[in-house]
């Protein structure tokens, strides 16, 4: 990875595991020796329906954890978190929507746009509660280089003692997203 | 000791002299605190915290370990050297004002933890050391030079009653209020000391002295004269006795 | 050891622990709550004692107890928490006990707000408790520093014998980065002189105390209590200096807000200006050093905190009147953008600067 620079928004309700998503993408930066910071709604963001954290993964220094406009992947997982975010996305940037819950298509035309039943999939697989790794599955299949390896070792880092159980479904529902983006 | 000696100056006591008032009952207070680290053996384990009050220079006197507490905050001073020295004999000696008024919180939350800690509460029903105001032990209708004209209900509400209040709190394991306006009541606050630092001993919890006091000076009259007023003013609104002795209760283990 | 993904608040808490620190004593208070959460979690299993006060009052005096048995100790809290320990702050300076307070400000005064705030530089830096004392302020920017400060924030307070505290805020309390919380080496630095333990029938008592009733044992204490803190002035001093090289504006700015000015000065360097930080590590005692190495071409220097400016008073009489200071700052838990601060810096090197606050 060369020039890493990525700074990312996971945005839905409370409970649709948005900052279990960013911490799992932080752990995978971690391992890339990556600068990262991960940090929950902030201020004024925390009204408005949505519950959200931000990542920022570099091979700078992480200055500010707080994203402006320069979004460069907004993982949405609501309609209010697509409404408020959209127009802070960069040019070219990404854009994950959660298609079983955002009832609207992306305005912009400027940039790469996914959108996966994520939450539909998730209950055919047998728990709604993965949702959110089928996203970050179809998140690293668009965007980033992380192995199948250090997903395993972030899992097992992420779901401890009682919550290990979670790890061979959040894998299918990881990999699901991975195989739905690799298609389009 | 030789034979001959039938009382001589306990060692729980330094050689400072005392800087309260003549005819002050602090002074046979802090002999008795004194007396009985020595004879149950916990002195040099012993660490003692002084108030804010008459009795602010105690460190001087304790011939013990001290550490000086900030108004009011004794009992929380002491719950953090408990914790961390489980083993020690931790100790306050706090007049009313600093425990009752200021300090009503940290003592009412020490006895709710139970923290294994012994509070000597000297009752003298007004500040001392800032030259005789009110407190909130003050009886109704007494003078004092913020209650000119005599302590009104209606203006201030009733004289709080600590032990009573503190019995009530589960976790208290033993309050006794006791009186030391003559020698055979002096006899049984060493005695109700004694218990407490006993009961601590065999970490029992919270145990609680509150010692009715006098204060000739500020109450404006001769030292025998205010052990008579003690007597006929403070005991009936104050009554002495043995509020809560769980160990007692529960049955001696 | 390899870096663990944690937050802010956990630092705070492990930190402390590799430190030897066994005894915590505190109150709720957002935004700093997962800090006693986290040590009511772990201090069991190392054999700790947590203990949730009834108040931050009590909590503080229970620190003065613990500290003054040679104990390490610390509590957390923030803005009107750490207010109501100003009593407690003082006495243990005055008693010359060794403990560490973590403030996670927030917005004030009053109740404020529950966002990340600097505006209680003054509280930290001068304290509200009564009396001539100071004591070491560590400033983190990063969960990584934080760590590390945290550590040293307990050596320095046993080897001076002072209360040091670790201000933070809740960005830094909040947020997650990977941290290396380093195998910490003690030094064990001998209390029996002076800590309460029970004298054993082997010594005299040792007393704690504040108080001297003699004007000339008052004065004696506060003469050794400065002769500490100038000691403290000179050998404790910490900053960083970023990019200062031919800058001709230096913004000043500490903990999380020195993090979005590093993102302005980066970016304006790439714009091929000028621009550099110093970012004080220290608040007491503050670097002021820092300034005496600035290159010549410096014009102005700018005070950016998240606050109405308050560390700009130390600034300026570190500045001693050899450059104009001014000041950009957001309040009430809104924090400046680096474009913001861009702009600001873009006006000064124009030579639109206000010399007043």
């Amino acid at each position: 990875m060369t020039n890493v620079n990525e700074k990312i928004m996971c945005a839905g309700f409370g409970g649709q595991g948005v900052l279990a998503l960013g911490q799992i993408i932080s752990l995978l930066a971690m391992y890339n020796d990556l600068n990262v910071s991960w940090i929950p709604s902030y201020g004024a963001e925390m009204r408005g329906g949505t519950a959200n954290c931000s990542i920022i993964y570099s091979d700078r220094l992480v200055g500010s954890p707080i994203l402006t406009n320069d979004i460069t992947t907004l993982i949405a997982m609501n309609n209010p978190s697509l409404d408020k975010f959209e127009d802070r996305v960069v040019k070219d940037g990404l854009i994950i929507v959660n298609s079983s819950i955002v009832t609207r298509k992306v305005k912009r035309k400027d940039l790469q746009v996914v959108y996966i039943d994520a939450t539909d999939i998730a209950t055919e697989l047998g728990n709604i509660r993965v949702q959110n790794m089928l996203l970050l599955g179809s998140y690293i299949g668009c965007k980033s280089d992380f192995t199948m390896k250090q997903v395993e070792r972030a899992f097992k880092e992420k779901f401890k003692e009682s919550k290990a159980a979670f790890i061979p479904m959040n894998t299918e529902a990881f990999k699901k997203g991975m195989a739905l983006v690799k298609e389009i | 000791m030789p034979d001959s000696m039938i009382f001589q100056r306990t060692k729980g006591l330094t050689d400072a002299e005392f800087t309260y008032c003549p005819g002050c009952t602090h002074g046979i207070i802090h002999r008795l605190v004194a007396e009985v680290l020595v004879e149950l053996n916990q002195l040099e384990d012993a660490i003692g915290i002084a108030s804010v009050g008459c009795s602010v220079m105690a460190y001087d006197f304790f011939n013990c370990d001290m550490q000086q507490a900030a108004h009011g905050r004794a009992p929380a001073v002491a719950t953090g050297i408990k914790r961390c020295l489980p083993n020690n004999i931790v100790f306050t000696y706090q007049g009313d004002g600093d425990l009752a008024s200021i300090g009503a919180g940290e003592v009412v939350h020490a006895a709710h933890r139970s923290e294994n800690i012994t509070i000597i509460f000297v009752n003298n029903a007004i500040y001392g050391m800032t030259g005789g105001q009110m407190a909130p032990t003050t009886l109704i209708g007494q003078k004092t030079t913020t209650s000119p004209y005599g302590r009104k209900k209606e203006e201030t509400g009733d004289p709080i009653r600590v032990s009573e209040m503190l019995a009530t709190i589960p976790g208290a394991t033993y309050i006794e209020r006791v009186s030391v306006h003559n020698p055979a009541h002096v006899r049984k606050t060493k005695k109700a000391i004694k218990k407490a630092f006993q009961y601590q001993q065999e970490k029992r919890g919270f145990t609680m002295v509150e010692i009715l006091s006098t204060c000739n000076v500020g109450w404006g009259m001769s030292p025998l004269d205010a052990l008579d007023w003690l007597e006929e003013n403070m005991i009936p609104y104050y009554p002495l006795g043995v509020y809560k002795d769980k160990v007692k209760e529960e049955g001696r283990q | 050891m390899t870096k663990k993904l944690m937050k802010g608040a956990e630092v705070i808490g492990a930190s402390a622990i590799a430190a030897g620190c066994k005894h915590f004593f505190g109150y709720p208070i957002t935004p700093q709550n997962e800090v006693p959460e986290y040590m009511s979690k772990e201090m069991p299993k190392i054999g700790g004692v947590y203990v949730q006060a009834e108040s931050e009052v009590a909590a503080v005096n229970m620190i003065y107890g613990a500290a003054g048995t040679g104990t390490r100790v610390m509590t957390s809290s923030s803005s009107p928490g750490i207010a109501l320990m100003q009593e407690g702050l003082s006495y243990i300076a005055g008693s010359e006990v060794p403990c560490v307070i973590v403030s996670v400000s927030r917005g004030g005064p009053g109740l404020g707000g529950i966002l990340p705030s600097q505006s209680d530089y003054y509280q930290a830096t001068r304290g509200g408790g009564n009396g001539d004392y100071f004591m070491p302020v560590y400033a983190p920017a990063n969960l990584q520093e934080m760590s590390e400060l945290m550590q040293k924030a307990f050596d320095i307070a046993d080897q001076y014998r002072t209360p040091a505290m670790v201000l933070a805020d809740g960005m830094l309390a909040q947020m997650m980065e990977p941290v290396e919380i380093k195998p910490y080496d003690s030094k064990n630095i001998d209390k029996s002189s002076w800590a309460t333990t029970g004298t054993k029938g082997k010594r005299k008592p040792n007393i704690i105390n504040s108080l001297r009733i003699k004007a000339d044992a008052l004065e004696e204490h506060n003469r050794h209590l400065n002769e500490k803190y100038c000691t403290i002035r000179d050998n404790e001093k910490d900053y960083e200096a970023y990019q200062t090289e031919q800058a001709e504006v230096i913004v000043t700015a500490y903990g999380s807000a020195s993090r979005v000015v590093r993102n302005a000065i980066d970016n304006l360097r790439d714009e091929g200006l000028k621009v550099g930080m110093i970012r004080p590590i220290t608040l007491w005692p503050f670097p002021d050093n820092a300034f005496d190495e600035l290159p010549d071409t410096v014009k102005a220097v700018l005070s950016a905190e998240l606050s109405c400016g308050q560390m700009i008073d130390d600034i300026r009489i570190a500045a001693r009147g050899r450059w104009p200071v001014d000041f950009y700052g957001r309040t009430g838990g809104n924090i400046f953008s680096s474009e913001e601060i861009e702009e600001k810096v873009r006006a000064m090197l124009k030579g639109v600067i206000s010399n007043a606050r």
